[in-house]
């Protein structure tokens, strides 16, 4: 007879087999819930922020158990859910198209040393310089 | 003001919500999916909320004792929470149910207190009711959901919860000794009142959640008056085993 570890189920439910029967199937494919990516707006006409997921039978209840993961602390104005499989990107193995990018300095601002030519050209103007 | 009336209403409504509040906690770990194991303990700490403001108010304007002996020290007997709200969790189809037919009644009794003449209590409803729509919205959407957009299995559970959870539902509105007072006085536009509103929205969500009310019910009343199921002591016995060890304790 088995002795009782605990009368809590927490506890008990955890006695797993020590080998994995052969006949543990994986469950079929849409057993399980969708999942959805949520957006969190702090303020009215703010950006929605991307904070998480959850899993959801419908975009309705995507949005209640968001309100509650997403919205119950701090401040929130609203919140959108996105099904995830409807959220369109590139594959992990194309990151290598933004590979130089950080290399392209001419396309950032604080390349630009235009502050340098301004005090030059201020420098020039109060010694009364001919100019190039 | 008929101050009896009020106070007899007041432990009704605060004495529901302390116990629903009991009930939704014990899915604290123990839900379907993490997501509405938050749902369920979140909900249970804002009803938890109403009932202690709700046993402040009487504190401070009836005399009453403070919330927490209010909330611990009664025993069955003296609680007036209708019998549905003590009634066992059982599976979270009747969870659901039961968290949609009560909390389409609060929608509808703390709009109604919104306008009471007892102004803690209007006051009170303004600042909560947000919550409570919230608490409506997620039984409702499942109602749905489980009724109308499920399967057959999802579909038969809700209608036998349903059918099970109906009596019980009705006996939300058993009518007091002061149902007149109260209207009179404005404090509350009464059960019966109530009821009516509460009966053509839960009506138009089972209509689209495919779900067919049971008709020729007897409502399952005693609660208001202190007699109970016998779930509720076993209930107050749990709940309130910590404080009684010590009622002096400071937390």
């Amino acid at each position: 007879m088995a002795t009782i570890i605990s009368l809590d189920p927490r506890v008990t439910r955890l006695q797993l087999e020590s080998e994995t029967p052969d006949t543990l199937k994986p469950k079929p494919e849409l057993d399980q819930l969708q999942t959805y990516e949520v957006f969190h707006q702090q303020k009215s006409g703010a950006r929605h922020i991307h904070v998480g997921s959850l899993h959801a039978p419908s975009r309705e209840l995507a949005l209640l158990l968001a309100k509650e993961q997403y919205g119950r602390r701090g401040q929130t104005y609203n919140l959108w859910v996105v099904n995830t499989a409807d959220i369109f990107t590139m594959r992990s193995d194309d990151a290598d198209v933004f590979a130089t990018t950080p290399d392209k300095t001419y396309r950032d601002v604080a390349a630009y040393m235009v502050r340098n030519k301004v005090e030059a050209f201020k420098k020039e103007q109060q010694t009364g310089g001919t100019g190039a | 003001m008929n101050t009896e009336a009020i106070v007899n209403l007041l432990y009704r409504v605060a004495d529901d919500a302390l116990i629903i509040a009991h009930r939704h906690s014990e899915w604290t770990g123990m839900g379907p999916i993490l997501e509405e194991d938050i749902a369920f303990s979140s909900i249970a700490q804002d009803k938890l909320g109403h009932a202690q403001a709700l046993y402040a108010i009487m504190h401070e304007h009836f005399a009453q004792p403070k919330p927490d002996q209010a909330a611990f020290m009664r025993n069955a007997a003296a609680m007036r929470c209708c019998q549905f709200v003590e009634l066992p969790n059982g599976e979270y189809d009747f969870s659901l149910v039961r968290h949609f037919l009560f909390d389409s009644a609060e929608m509808f009794r703390y709009h109604a207190f919104t306008d009471s003449s007892f102004e803690p209590l209007a006051k009170l409803s303004r600042k909560v009711i947000g919550e409570i729509k919230y608490h409506l919205y997620h039984a409702q959407t499942w109602m749905v959901q489980l009724g109308a957009q499920g399967n057959e299995v999802s579909r038969a559970r809700m209608q036998s919860a349903l059918n099970e959870a109906w009596p019980y539902a009705l006996g939300i509105f058993e009518p007091g000794p002061f149902e007149s007072a109260l209207i009179a006085d404005g404090v509350f536009i009464g059960e019966e009142a109530l009821k009516e509103q509460w009966q053509t929205f839960v009506s138009d969500v089972c209509r689209d959640a495919n779900l067919t009310i049971p008709s020729d019910v007897e409502p399952a009343y005693g609660g208001r008056s202190g007699y109970h199921t016998e779930h509720l002591q076993p209930l107050l016995d749990e709940m309130t085993e910590v404080f009684k060890i010590d009622p002096s304790a400071e937390w």
